[in-house]
């Protein structure tokens, strides 16, 4: 799945349902100039950058990090969490690459229920 | 399982259905002026913090240990309505102070039918308050626990839990795939179908009743057999005084929200919700006869707490919706 093929997919099954979802009316939502965004859905330019790529995924409805990962980047926030112990959480991906979700989902923290 | 993302409250349960997911926020808000006339919804204004009681077990009351969870801090008078938002049906049990926020009962765990003691999501987008009357709830308002406001202290005389209890269930696997069956079939063929209060030196808030509000809590149209209760969830969210908050995490919180009237003079929107097809819930006696925050000032002898509020702007939503965001 391509980046802009996604973007433009989301965008016009939400065109269907609301003409406010036109290329031109993403694009001035989001900031970005009409032709560049048309670019981008056809993957004709490399996608944009982690905050364009945030309001749009806003606008269309995806998990930011969803498109952030189409677009091979990482975003800020997780950086910043790996940077913090590179080795440590490059060894707990790759130990969990094959694992299916529910097993990730058991590493995840989760809130302590208590006696109440 | 629950985890806690970007200041809310997720609920899984992979093992009953890989889709079976619920959040839930805690929105700040106005606090809707206490007068006794009914007001429509107040917006939110971003969520509250949340941190997980374990990681401050240091600095928190010794008690909040015991009960694990998470806690928020707010400012005192300072109103919160929880968001909730899914798509696989859930039903969620909320109390205050172990108060249940729909029958005035005592905290258990188990949903119960009559009368109902828990809210169905997504039917149920928010819920601002305790349902005193059908079609009104009293706002939730954080008081300090020990001064005598709070629902909790109002009917059981102690001052001992404070905080929101939350307990979530998820559908039966059986009658999520029944309802998408017919939710499909329906599709295919569409045609068929503050003022002056005192200052507590305690830091765990409660919550006590605030001004009247419409909003509808509607009935539970699954019936209570399809719900998995041996996979129930639940949470204790902790109230902190801002002040404290500060001293215990080291962080800031949020500024004091505006108050109604300063909201309404600024003509930014309140909202009105209508969903058709559901049926509201009667409110609960017990919760209808407590004094409400300016009702309990006022008996102590203390000065009106907030002036009254004219939404200029009152903007109508109907079943879906849940955009009811606020800007100031």
């Amino acid at each position: 799945m391509q980046y802009g093929t996604h973007v433009r997919t989301l965008r016009e099954h939400a065109r269907r349902r609301d003409r406010a979802f036109s290329v031109r009316q993403v694009a001035r939502r989001i900031g970005v100039e009409p032709a560049y965004l048309s670019k981008i859905e056809r993957d004709l330019v490399p996608p944009p950058s982690e905050t364009t790529t945030r309001r749009l995924a806003a606008e269309v409805g995806e998990d930011p990090d969803v498109l952030l990962a189409l677009a091979g980047k990482v975003s800020s926030d997780l950086r910043e969490i790996i940077l913090r112990r590179p080795r440590l959480f490059a060894e707990l991906l790759r130990q969990l690459r094959e694992a299916p979700d529910h097993a990730i989902l058991r590493v995840v923290r989760e809130v302590r229920d208590g006696e109440w | 399982m629950i985890t806690l993302d970007d200041d809310q409250l997720v609920f899984r349960f992979p093992n009953v259905h890989p889709d079976a997911t619920c959040r839930i926020a805690f929105q700040r808000t106005l606090r809707i002026p206490d007068d006794n006339r009914d007001h429509p919804l107040p917006p939110g204004l971003g969520c509250f913090p949340l941190r997980h009681v374990d990681d401050h077990a240091g600095r928190v009351p010794k008690a909040w240990r015991e009960h694990g969870g998470v806690f928020l801090p707010m400012h005192q008078s300072e109103a919160m309505w929880i968001l909730f938002d899914g798509e696989y049906p859930m039903a969620v049990k909320v109390a205050a102070g172990k108060i249940d926020a729909l029958t005035g009962g005592r905290w258990r765990n188990a949903l119960s039918g009559g009368p109902q003691n828990y809210v169905v999501v997504p039917e149920q987008p928010w819920l601002d308050g305790f349902c005193v009357r059908k079609g009104l709830i009293r706002q939730f308002v954080a008081m300090p626990l020990g001064e005598g406001y709070t629902a909790e202290e109002q009917l059981t005389g102690e001052a001992r839990h404070g905080g929101l209890q939350i307990a979530v269930c998820p559908m039966k696997r059986p009658a999520w795939d029944a309802l998408q069956r017919q939710r499909h079939a329906f599709h295919e063929y569409p045609g068929e179908a503050c003022a002056s209060a005192p200052q507590s030196a305690r830091a765990e808030m409660g919550f006590a009743p605030g001004g009247l509000m419409r909003q509808e809590v509607y009935e539970d149209p699954h019936g209570l057999d399809v719900w998995e209760q041996s996979a129930r969830s639940r949470c204790f969210v902790h109230v902190l005084n801002s002040v404290q908050y500060l001293h215990v995490t080291g962080a800031e919180p949020p500024h004091r929200p505006p108050t109604a009237a300063e909201y309404s003079k600024a003509g930014l929107p309140w909202f009105e919700y209508y969903a058709e097809d559901r049926r509201a819930l009667d409110g609960a006696r017990k919760l209808a006869g407590l004094d409400s925050v300016a009702q309990k000032s006022w008996k102590k002898g203390f000065p009106p707490e907030n002036e009254p509020a004219f939404p200029k702007v009152v903007k109508t939503l109907t079943g879906g919706a849940s955009v009811r965001e606020g800007r100031f």
